[in-house]
């Protein structure tokens, strides 16, 4: 019995083991880049022989050809993800409040464009937005990123509110219609409280899904003053002498502050829509 | 209310793709398409992308998503690191994967040299093991994803299932054939065919890889099409989704219906 135990055990080390390394490879090599030197970075070993900070300080003092406009670029990747996080807050809220609540004509019509964009591949979209972004003379604005990524946010944010919302009870909404609410009372009252905790996590993803975009980030801004760190990351690979213990450095920077919020939020990032999607 | 989202639907979605359609109407477009050798690797690319990586990664997530839901504090921790990758932004993961795969200072093949005195491959220099590495890449990331979803499946699969079966003296092997492959076969052939959808979509695994190199060998459609935009062949770039639509529409529509048939249950 104990022996069967032990067995046991050891298999699931034995998984385990392969796991850890496979996941936690790329993520060391990022870490051990950005505390080496570059002969000691480009040495293979696995270890630097003087662990440093140098890197972050000249990252920080923007003290080299690449780092130019980190500052800029960490506040536009900022900027952006804020703003793409609030638009579609309250464009999904509405739209999943005026189709879950009020049953607005139309509404599962709407739902369904929504999920359609939803499902058609982010890369397959991106050319004719960049099209229609050029003939609304919006590239090289952020707000071009912006409204890009609020569309590819939203029907997620919609779908997920709407799923929500409809678990809450109808007689809430009877109630205080017979206390005389109107709908927008009804909304601000009733309906934003009791979706706190969706609205928090749908937030929160479109949030993350801004601050990590780099294909649209990439084709639809150009200026080393509108660009998102994303596209700056991109550009240390322009030529062949990269200084990788830099981007590597940057990268580390630029890959916490959404990993710290992913964990932070755990519990509602996963699942949603695609465990709704893929239901048996 | 719900007019906001209209409005940008039909200000980003609706008329781009119409535009789109329009700039992809002339057949001297898919003449060249065609014509262009790029053009025929890429679908090949494409294809074998979907086939081996979906798959390979479908296969992973089912095994470790068996091993993921045991019941054990430590097993929790493991699942808590293996997350990461799908947590962090593409682009310093890629990197860092890229330079892992420099032939002469990369990790890899400096490990490689260590332990044979030999030389490792030039990774990404040599078309199909370039176009390997961006499967590996595009699996390492979105593998934690399937697992916990594939996870989420077998722990609604209801215990006393597995204690009769016990009782019944099944095999471990007997109790995933006939116990938990029934209870999952559903969710697994369909987010196979979710994932197949958007890893149609994966431009950042090859692109932030190989760039659809070495000589545009390692293309796949989602980065044929920037490539073109980029060549300033905008006409072309639409041409290229245009050809993808028969094949894609129909699984858009699968899922929808799929979606709406749980809205009615």
């Amino acid at each position: 019995m104990n022996k069967h135990k032990i067995l046991k055990e050891a298999k699931l080390w034995l998984v385990a083991i392969p796991v850890l390394l496979w996941t936690l490879l790329p993520i060391y090599h990022i870490f051990l880049f950005s505390i080496s030197s570059k002969d000691s970075a480009f040495s293979g070993a696995l270890w630097p022989d003087k662990p440093m900070l140098h890197n972050f300080v000249v990252v920080f003092r923007q003290d080299h050809f690449y780092l130019h406009h980190f500052w800029a670029q960490i506040w536009n990747s900022l900027w952006i993800a804020v703003a793409v996080g609030v638009l579609t807050l309250v464009i999904a809220t509405c739209a999943a409040f005026a189709i879950s609540r009020l049953k607005v004509r139309g509404g599962r019509t709407v739902m369904n464009a929504a999920l359609f964009t939803y499902f058609i591949p982010a890369a397959f979209l991106a050319v004719p937005m960049y099209k229609a972004m050029g003939s609304y003379g919006l590239l090289n604005s952020r707000w071009s990123l912006v409204l890009a990524m609020v569309t590819l946010a939203s029907p997620y944010a919609i779908w997920v509110l709407k799923q929500a919302s409809d678990k809450l009870p109808w007689e809430l909404d009877e109630a205080a219609r017979i206390d005389g609410a109107t709908p927008l009372q009804l909304f601000r009252l009733v309906y934003l409280p009791l979706m706190t905790p969706s609205l928090v996590a749908i937030g929160t993803y479109a949030l993350l899904l801004a601050w990590n975009e780099y294909l649209y980030a990439f084709l639809l801004l150009s200026h080393e003053n509108t660009i998102p760190l994303a596209v700056g990351l991109g550009h240390f690979l322009a030529s062949d002498d990269s200084p990788w213990e830099l981007l590597m450095a940057t990268a580390l920077i630029y890959a916490t502050p959404p990993a710290a919020i992913y964990y932070a939020f755990r519990r509602y990032m996963v699942g949603g829509l695609t465990s709704g999607a893929v239901k048996a | 209310m719900i007019a906001p989202y209209v409005l940008v639907f039909l200000v980003f979605v609706l008329y781009p793709v119409s535009y789109g359609l329009w700039l992809a109407r002339h057949p001297e477009s898919y003449r060249t398409l065609f014509e262009d050798p790029v053009f025929f690797r890429t679908v090949v690319n494409t294809v074998v992308f979907l086939l081996v990586a979906v798959n390979l990664k479908f296969l992973l997530a089912l095994f470790l998503s068996g091993f993921f839901v045991h019941e054990r504090p430590w097993i929790r921790w493991v699942s808590v690191v293996f997350i990461i990758p799908w947590a962090v932004p593409a682009i310093p993961t890629i990197f860092s994967i890229r330079f892992m795969l420099n032939p002469e200072w990369g990790v890899i093949n400096s490990l490689i040299f260590r332990l044979t005195q030999m030389d490792g491959p030039n990774w990404l220099n040599e078309p199909a093991l370039a176009l390997s590495m961006a499967m590996v890449v595009h699996i390492w990331k979105a593998l934690p994803f399937w697992t916990l979803i594939l996870m989420a499946g077998r722990l609604a699969i209801p215990r006393e299932l597995y204690e009769a079966a016990s009782v019944d003296g099944a095999s471990g092997w007997q109790k995933f054939r006939f116990v938990t492959w029934p209870s999952i076969r559903t969710l697994y052939l369909t987010s196979t065919l979710l994932s197949m959808i958007w890893t149609l979509g994966d431009f950042n695994s090859v692109y932030l890889l190989t760039g659809g190199g070495p000589a545009d060998l390692t293309h796949v459609l989602a980065t044929l099409g920037i490539r073109y935009i980029r060549l300033d062949q905008v006409d072309q770039a639409m041409a290229t989704i245009v050809v993808a639509l028969p094949f894609v529409l129909p699984l858009v529509y699968f899922m929808m219906k799929r979606l709406s048939a749980d809205e009615q249950a």
